[in-house]
């Protein structure tokens, strides 16, 4: 602990940090622009000036950018110093000279830093009568808007686009007061973290081009604490709505998972919400007209569930509840997973390995400091992308510890990156093909989902000789294995990253036995294991059945009626298996938000909510369990949680009355009760009884505007605000105005600070965890469970067999994911349909780059699909992307047949 | 005992003084232009939509009978999709017209906005918006601003240089 004197008082405080991060803490309001939390001083905006003394004597001292200045002990400073707010408010006067007259058009107004900045500065009238310097802007693709007037020069995108997500194409032009930031031509932004320079700038410059479509303040948003549900990594955000409409998602920090950053697919893929494919009424096929109202719904199920021999079909892009529920409904022995049986079993053995408690699983922050990572079959900037942006910041870890050596300190940001020049940390990647992050890798091999597995089951033996060896070796192999085992020996907090994509239980196991190996019993190896879905990990550990099992019992006879909840068994395994699924049932009853092909085949189809129209509980890939809360009231009623509906079914078919149906927390305990393995998963957040001074938590801010016109079109009487018995928040502005407990947070505003910036305020140390401790209950144990076996699943070197490829599925973080594809941007920025092989076998086919090839697999169906010619895929591997639209209805793991298309 | 005469005296004398009673309606009352009253949106010199939807007005009515929503044309000038005021709930405080940016929303000297049914007075866009620039005369907010907006190119606004050639730096 250091002392330091701020105009006169002192403060105790934690040394190494800088001035500017320490007076914010301490709650000073200091106006800064460049500095950034998690990317550092650069010290290049000279808006956070202080004056700093030499002694308690001094009295003229001298001013210095307090973001450049480590915290000492015995320091004197001050922030009120005349001259010191002198300084700061003409900084922003200068800044202003040629600042378009721009907030009332500008999307940053209400939530921007500059404006906030420039009041806290005290810069109120314009003096500078010349003219204004002004740029063209540049189309940057679906997701960001240009708008380059508005520029204050901070440096803060280029920094973050550049310096910290590794993009390309974003830069700074020309020189002195006319610097330019954008692309080199107008162009599709191509890295996949380019949304958060619209919370990144601090100014105008760079905003979210789909709020812009539906244009809302963000003081007149209904906010709510969310979880994105677009990939098993779980990252905390923020959705606002108005008038009926999703609007925007924004970062919701959370410093054990994204911090201050989520990835496009996540920021932008929340339009499914708004989509005119949402199923709005629960329709009866059978019935004409087929959309009916609850009553009749309601006795159609009493006699079909009554009657049937019912089984419910869970999913894991629902909620543990709307599962739970399910699985009450219809018994826990009728409950299946709605996953193939590959899936499951990948799924088994990722449990089995993180509940023996022999390794430790990594948060996403711990995986930001790992200074030796090994990636076994994962593109992670598809399949994880926030995995692949904290692993960007990994690789960077061990040369910065280097300059720390010599004294520059870790908030440097500039001193550090000019240390470090390009040097990196260890990361090396066995994947089919070329991924994202081979540019930042010490070594990346292309090779088959085999021959992955054969590498870490090499590099676990080599590290521990009583694991698994392999039999027949290639010295290549062995002294890559070697190579990467001494390195990951050596490392003081390796790290093993794998994953589901390839559908390969050997690399599972394969990393299972690195981490078994590195490991000790005080000192367990990191391993992260990337699963399909947002719950995917829920929905496994509840331990049900597969999809595969619940059509041998179909086809058996032993059920008639099927429950699907969320999901589309279409996604799920060959077409012609789930259309002899579907031939096989008397009754499909689906619910689910979206029209799909399940849908389709529905009897009876029932309208539930997306994440933003219900309250549930998701587990993340490390285990975390964490509550997305609803957003909004929908105005069509029949959009209710998928636990609602279900857990009122009961009533038809275990005799449970109506006044029993129970609350979301009632749920979660009954399931705490039941499974155990959720213990811990009823506290993520506190009780929808919680109440601060006796008051519930606004999910609008103070300012929100309109509440005695939005509705008068209709009715100029007003109606009664909707109320929420579900969870602590209200639906309106009232409530309690101070700081809510983290996992209730429902958007960032402090007095003076509108921006996202007044996350300082939040944390209870900043850059730190919020206060109370960052959100999201570990459910895994840290503590070793089982003996600590290593794991046998050795097979031979992979070699490609003659006309026959392996399908490789190649995941898209545009494109690959269900929900996040009906945002127009992100289907624009879809691939579309395509065969990747490589050259030689492309010769031997007689296929050039773009020729139809068709496809066969397991002599069922036939797809034509443009060839990718790709050098890096091994022979006899052909690469398919993975789910997009077009190319769902594959069993995978598959193996295919191709053929030159007759023309 | 004196002051009460002299109430009644004064009060007599009241009797042979100019009526401030008029005669409305038949006789209509002369009210100052700065005077609150109906709330109507105008339009710039050319004639275009001066609102930009930019919400400062509904965020600032007191008792939030103001609601829109903004939308773009083909050239990126905001104007409101919808605007509604709900004037059975306003004031007539003038705060929405404090805090427009662009003149657009202003109070005009008419009160005469009775209604037998509450419903009635709830004015939409079509409504509010009128064919004048109101009390205002001569303002365009797209040419002080930097936004281009099919009102003028980058550069040509009032007060504003060319744009800046990016490729200065190459030789
Ligand atoms: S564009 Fe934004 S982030 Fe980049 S320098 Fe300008 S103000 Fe800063
Ligand atoms: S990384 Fe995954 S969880 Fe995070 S924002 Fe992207 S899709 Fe969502
Ligand atoms: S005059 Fe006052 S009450 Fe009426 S709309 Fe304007 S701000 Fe609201
Ligand atoms: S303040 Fe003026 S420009 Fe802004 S929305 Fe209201 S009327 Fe339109
Ligand atoms: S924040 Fe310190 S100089 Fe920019």
């Amino acid at each position: 602990m250091a002392a330091i004197y701020i105009d006169g008082k002192a403060y105790e405080v934690t040394p190494g940090k800088n001035l500017l991060e320490t007076c914010l803490t301490l709650g000073f309001n200091l106006p800064y622009f460049c500095w950034h939390p998690a990317m550092g001083s650069v010290g290049a905006c000279r808006q956070c000036a202080i004056k700093l003394f030499k002694d308690e004597q001094d009295t003229n001292g001298r001013l210095v950018m307090s973001c450049m200045e480590s915290v000492r002990d015995n320091m004197y400073l001050s922030v009120n110093d005349p001259i010191a707010k002198a300084f700061r408010s003409q900084v922003i006067e200068w800044l202003m000279t040629n600042h378009p007259h721009d907030c009332a058009v500008c999307d940053e107004g209400g939530s921007c830093h500059l404006q906030d900045m420039t009041v806290m500065t005290g810069h109120t009238y314009r003096r500078f009568q010349y003219k204004k310097r002004t740029y063209k802007n540049q189309y940057l693709g679906p997701f960001i808007n240009h708008e380059m007037n508005r520029c204050i020069q901070c440096y803060r995108c280029v920094r973050f686009y550049k310096d910290y997500a590794g993009g390309k194409d974003l830069d700074v032009f020309a020189a002195h007061d006319h610097v330019y930031f954008g692309r080199a031509q107008d162009g599709i932004l191509e890295n996949e973290f380019s949304g958060n320079l619209a919370e990144v700038c601090p100014t105008g410059v760079f905003t979210d081009k789909t709020l812009k479509e539906h244009y809302t303040r963000k003081w007149d948003m209904t906010m709510a604490p969310s979880i994105c549900q677009h990939c098993s990594l779980g990252c905390n955000i923020i959705a606002g709505e108005r008038y009926g409409e999703l609007r925007q998602i924004t970062n919701r920090f959370n410093g054990e998972v994204n911090g201050y950053f989520i990835c496009d697919r996540g920021r932008f893929g929340y339009e499914f919400v708004n989509s005119i494919n949402r199923i709005q009424q629960p329709l009866i096929r059978s019935k004409i007209p087929d959309a009916t109202d609850k009553q009749s719904l309601y006795n159609h199920l009493t006699e079909t569930l009554s009657n049937n021999k019912v089984i419910g079909i869970g999913s894991p892009r629902a909620s543990l509840e709307s599962n739970f529920a399910l699985m009450q409904l219809v018994g826990k022995e009728n409950f299946y997973q709605g996953i193939s049986e590959n899936e499951a079993q990948l799924m088994r053995t990722v449990l089995s390995t993180v509940n023996s408690g022999h390794i430790h699983t990594p948060t996403l922050k711990e995986t930001e400091s790992a200074d030796a990572v090994l990636i076994l079959g994962e593109d992670l900037t598809n399949s994880a992308p926030r995995l692949a942006l904290a692993l960007r910041q990994a690789v960077q870890k061990k040369p910065f510890e280097n300059a720390q050596q010599i004294n520059i300190p870790s908030w440097h940001d500039a001193a550090l990156r000019e240390f470090a020049q390009q040097e990196k940390g260890a990361l090396f990647i066995a994947y089919p093909t070329q991924t994202k992050l081979d540019e930042i890798a010490s070594d990346s091999r292309y090779i088959s989902p085999d021959d992955i597995a054969r590498l870490g089951f090499a590099i676990a033996n080599y590290l521990n000789n009583t694991a698994p060896a392999l039999g027949d070796m290639d010295d290549d192999t062995l002294t890559l294995a070697r190579h990467i085992a001494d390195i990951l020996k050596k490392a003081e907090r390796p790290l093993i990253i794998c994953g589901t994509s390839l559908c390969s239980e050997a690399i599972l196991k394969a990393a299972s036995n690195i981490a078994f190996a590195l490991g000790t019993e005080d000192k367990k190896a990191s391993l992260c294991f990337v699963v399909p879905e947002c719950n995917s990990m829920g929905l496994a550990m509840m331990q049900a059945p597969s999809l595969n099992r619940a059509a041998e019992v179909l086809k058996k006879g032993e059920a008639d009626t099927v429950i699907i909840v969320e999901n589309d068994l279409y996604r799920r395994g060959a077409k012609k298996d789930i259309d002899s699924f579907f031939n096989h049932c008397k009754q499909l009853i689906v619910l689910d938000h979206l029209h799909n092909d399940t849908t389709n085949q529905a009897n009876v189809l029932i309208p539930v909510g997306t994440f933003a129209e219900a309250d549930g509980t998701i587990v993340n890939n490390e285990g975390r369990a964490q509550c997305f809360f609803q957003v909004f009231m929908p105005k069509n009623e029949n959009l209710r949680e998928s636990w609602r509906w279900l857990d009122e079914f009961r009533q038809f078919k275990n005799g449970v009355s109506r006044e029993d149906l129970t609350t979301p927390d009632d749920l979660m305990a009954e399931m705490v009760e039941l499974m155990p393995q959720f213990k811990g998963a009823e506290t993520v957040a506190p009780p929808a009884d919680f109440r601060i001074a006796g008051q519930k938590i606004p999910r609008e801010p103070h300012r929100y505007s309109g509440r005695t016109a939005m509705l008068a079109n209709i009715n100029v009487s007003e109606p009664k605000p909707p109320e929420d018995p579900d969870s602590a928040l209200s639906y309106t502005m009232e409530g309690y105005k101070g700081m809510p407990p983290a996992p209730l947070i429902p958007f960032y505003w402090a007095p003076g600070w509108n921006s996202v910036q007044s996350l300082n305020k939040y944390q209870a140390e900043v850059g730190g965890p919020l206060h109370g401790g960052d959100p999201g209950k570990r459910l895994f144990p840290e503590n070793a469970v089982t003996e600590n076996a290593f794991l046998n699943n050795i097979s031979p070197a992979f070699k490609p067999s003659p006309g026959e490829w392996l399908l490789v599925p190649l995941p898209h973080i545009f494109g690959s994911e269900e929900l996040s594809i009906y945002t127009p941007g992100i289907a624009q920025r879809s691939p579309r349909p395509y065969i990747a092989i490589n050259k030689h076998d492309a010769a031997n086919l007689n296929i050039s780059e773009n020729d139809i090839m068709q496809m066969q697999i397991k002599d069922q169906y036939y797809y034509d699909l443009p060839a990718k010619i790709n050098d890096e895929l091994p022979n006899g591997l052909a690469g398919i992307p993975f789910n997009i639209p077009g190319l769902g209805g594959i069993d995978w793991p598959a193996t295919g047949i191709l053929t030159k298309a007759a023309i | 005992m004196i002051s009460i005469l002299r109430t009644i005296g004064l009060t007599f004398l009241h009797m042979f003084r100019k009526r401030e009673t008029i005669q409305y309606p038949e006789e209509k009352v002369v009210l100052h232009p700065r005077w609150r009253g109906r709330i109507v949106l105008t339009r710039d010199p050319d004639m275009g939509e001066r609102c930009v939807g930019c919400y400062l007005c509904a965020a600032a009515c007191p008792v939030d009978c103001i609601s829109l929503q903004a939308t773009e044309d083909e050239n990126g000038r905001r104007y409101p999709e919808f605007f509604r005021i709900n004037f059975s709930r306003c004031i007539f405080c003038g705060y929405c017209e404090e805090a427009c940016p662009t003149y657009a929303i202003q109070l005009i000297p008419d009160f005469e906005m009775a209604e037998y049914d509450r419903q009635n007075l709830v004015y939409e866009k079509e409504d509010l918006l009128i064919n004048s620039e109101g009390k205002y005369p001569g303002y365009n907010y797209y040419k002080v601003a930097g936004l281009a907006a099919g009102i003028k190119a980058k550069g040509e606004g009032d007060n504003e240089e060319p744009p800046v050639d990016i490729h200065s730096l190459l030789p």
